[in-house]
């Protein structure tokens, strides 16, 4: 929405892709949850955003007034064109139960922590790799040369795509992602390259199947029967995109963080084993993702009258901040022991890569700060963070201290 | 003392079997699940409290 006029009050005409949201949305949200603490705008055809922990958490569990059936806010609503509820789009984040169960369960056990821990090694040996590539440099690109190749070259190679294609997937993503408000009629045209891909990929491995997760999809069976193709492409669509900028997102905020804070920096460097819990916190503090819902029917809900196909933005990085749940909510707390941060979503539709997302963060911060101990942000200025529902620093240049 | 997981209302978040691994394992789905019958110890207990402490979706129960 970069033509959309600026946001003046946020409860009234809130939108998530406003310059001042992009760069700082934090204390537009502490005085949301003061004094609404649901907001709402007539932008995006209508929608709803509530700012505290007890608002996200009972819409997110509530899938009797919520569809998942859109879970990227846009002007426009899922169309005749689109796969309907309860399957739609990229099972198993668009479904509604009851399918929502089946579809889930078919790609959980290959993001469940065995087969996900496994994968430690080759993350380490990816992220010594890129830090080789940059080594004798004074100043990094963290953003750009670091945290956002790693999820993308994991992702490849657990569905199986050829290794040279990881430079597409960004367009893809941005495809996706950053083209959702386009006119339709440019949108199918704009997405012809990500369907030709992933028709080429199924075809692939129709003709070589392998053990990947494209063939144990194309393969897997419900009630005696392959999947439709249409749900094969899905899930493959939703596992490329969420896998990618999500922890992208959450690495460079982790590294972001720490060049400007060195006195955490040198605790994460003097106390490797609090690793796993400053993990948390950077999940906490820093949420990249924000889902959004559709409303179902008309009804009254927290105070609000919503309407049929209103959008909800569900904040989990605004609940992650709310004081009522979080002591010291807007404190980051590097050793903080009781943390049920709500990162990766609340109730069915928990991240199902999160496992993945904890493993690449943690892997990716260890080898940066084992290489470099020390380190400060090389200009402040020039850090760009990303618009619309998932947020971290892109252009991330380190300056490397001796 | 003993420790219960509800089934219905674990997603999966992992924080219990990363937190306490003596106490929680997780199954093929990547849901917690207890290990044992979940009788904790005076040395456990505080360490299941810890999980519970942390589980985003409040699925840990302590019975004492």
């Amino acid at each position: 929405m970069t033509d959309s006029p600026l946001v003046q009050d946020f409860a009234t005409d809130f939108d998530h892709s406003d310059p001042q949201w992009v760069a700082d949305p934090y204390p537009i949200w502490e005085d949301l949850r003061e004094r609404c603490p649901v907001a709402h705008t007539e932008r995006y055809g209508g929608a709803w955003f509530p700012a505290t922990h007890a608002g996200v958490s009972q819409i997110a569990k509530d899938t009797d007034n919520f569809t998942s059936r859109a879970v990227v806010m846009g002007n426009g609503r899922p169309t005749e064109l689109d796969l309907p509820a309860p399957i739609g789009g990229a099972p198993p984040i668009t479904s509604d139960p009851p399918f929502h169960a089946i579809a889930r369960r078919l790609i959980l056990p290959a993001f469940a922590p065995a087969p996900i821990n496994a994968l430690e090694p080759m993350i380490r040996e990816l992220c010594s790799k890129l830090l080789d590539g940059m080594a004798g440099e004074d100043v990094v690109n963290a953003g750009t040369k670091y945290a956002q190749y790693i999820p993308p070259s994991v992702i490849r190679g657990m569905l199986g795509f050829p290794e040279d294609d990881i430079e597409q997937f960004f367009e893809f993503v941005k495809i996706i992602l950053e083209g959702i408000d386009h006119p339709e009629e440019q949108r199918i045209v704009e997405f012809e390259p990500v369907e030709k891909y992933f028709v080429a990929q199924i075809e692939d491995h129709m003709d070589n199947p392998r053990d990947d997760l494209t063939s144990y999809l194309l393969n897997v069976e419900l009630e005696g029967q392959n999947l439709a193709l249409e749900h094969v492409f899905g899930t493959m669509l939703l596992i490329l995109v969420a896998g990618i900028d999500t922890t992208w997102s959450a690495i460079g905020a982790a590294i972001w963080h720490l060049a400007k804070n060195p006195e955490d920096l040198a605790r994460l460097v003097n106390e490797p084993d609090l690793m796993p819990v400053a993990i948390e916190e950077f999940l906490r503090f820093y949420a990249p993702v924000t889902m959004a819902r559709m409303v179902k029917h008309d009804m009254d809900y927290l105070g609000c009258p919503m309407k049929e196909d209103d959008w909800i933005l569900l904040g989990f990085p605004a609940a992650n901040r709310d004081p009522v749940v979080f002591k010291d909510a807007d404190k980051f707390i590097i050793d903080r022991a009781e943390n049920r941060h709500v990162a990766f979503g609340l109730g069915i539709h928990r991240c199902a890569g999160s496992n993945l997302a904890r493993l690449e963060m943690r892997v990716a911060i260890e080898e940066f700060i084992q290489r470099y101990p020390k380190f400060e942000l090389a200009d402040a200025e020039v850090v760009t963070w990303a618009p619309g529902q998932i947020r971290g620093p892109r252009n991330l240049p380190i300056r490397i201290l001796p | 003392m003993k420790v219960r997981i509800d089934p219905e209302m674990c997603q999966g978040q992992g924080r219990c079997f990363s937190i306490a691994p003596g106490i929680f394992d997780f199954d093929d789905l990547g849901n917690g699940v207890v290990i044992g019958d979940g009788t904790l110890t005076n040395e456990t207990l505080e360490l299941a409290r810890l999980a519970q402490a942390n589980c985003p979706e409040h699925a840990i129960f302590i019975e004492e």
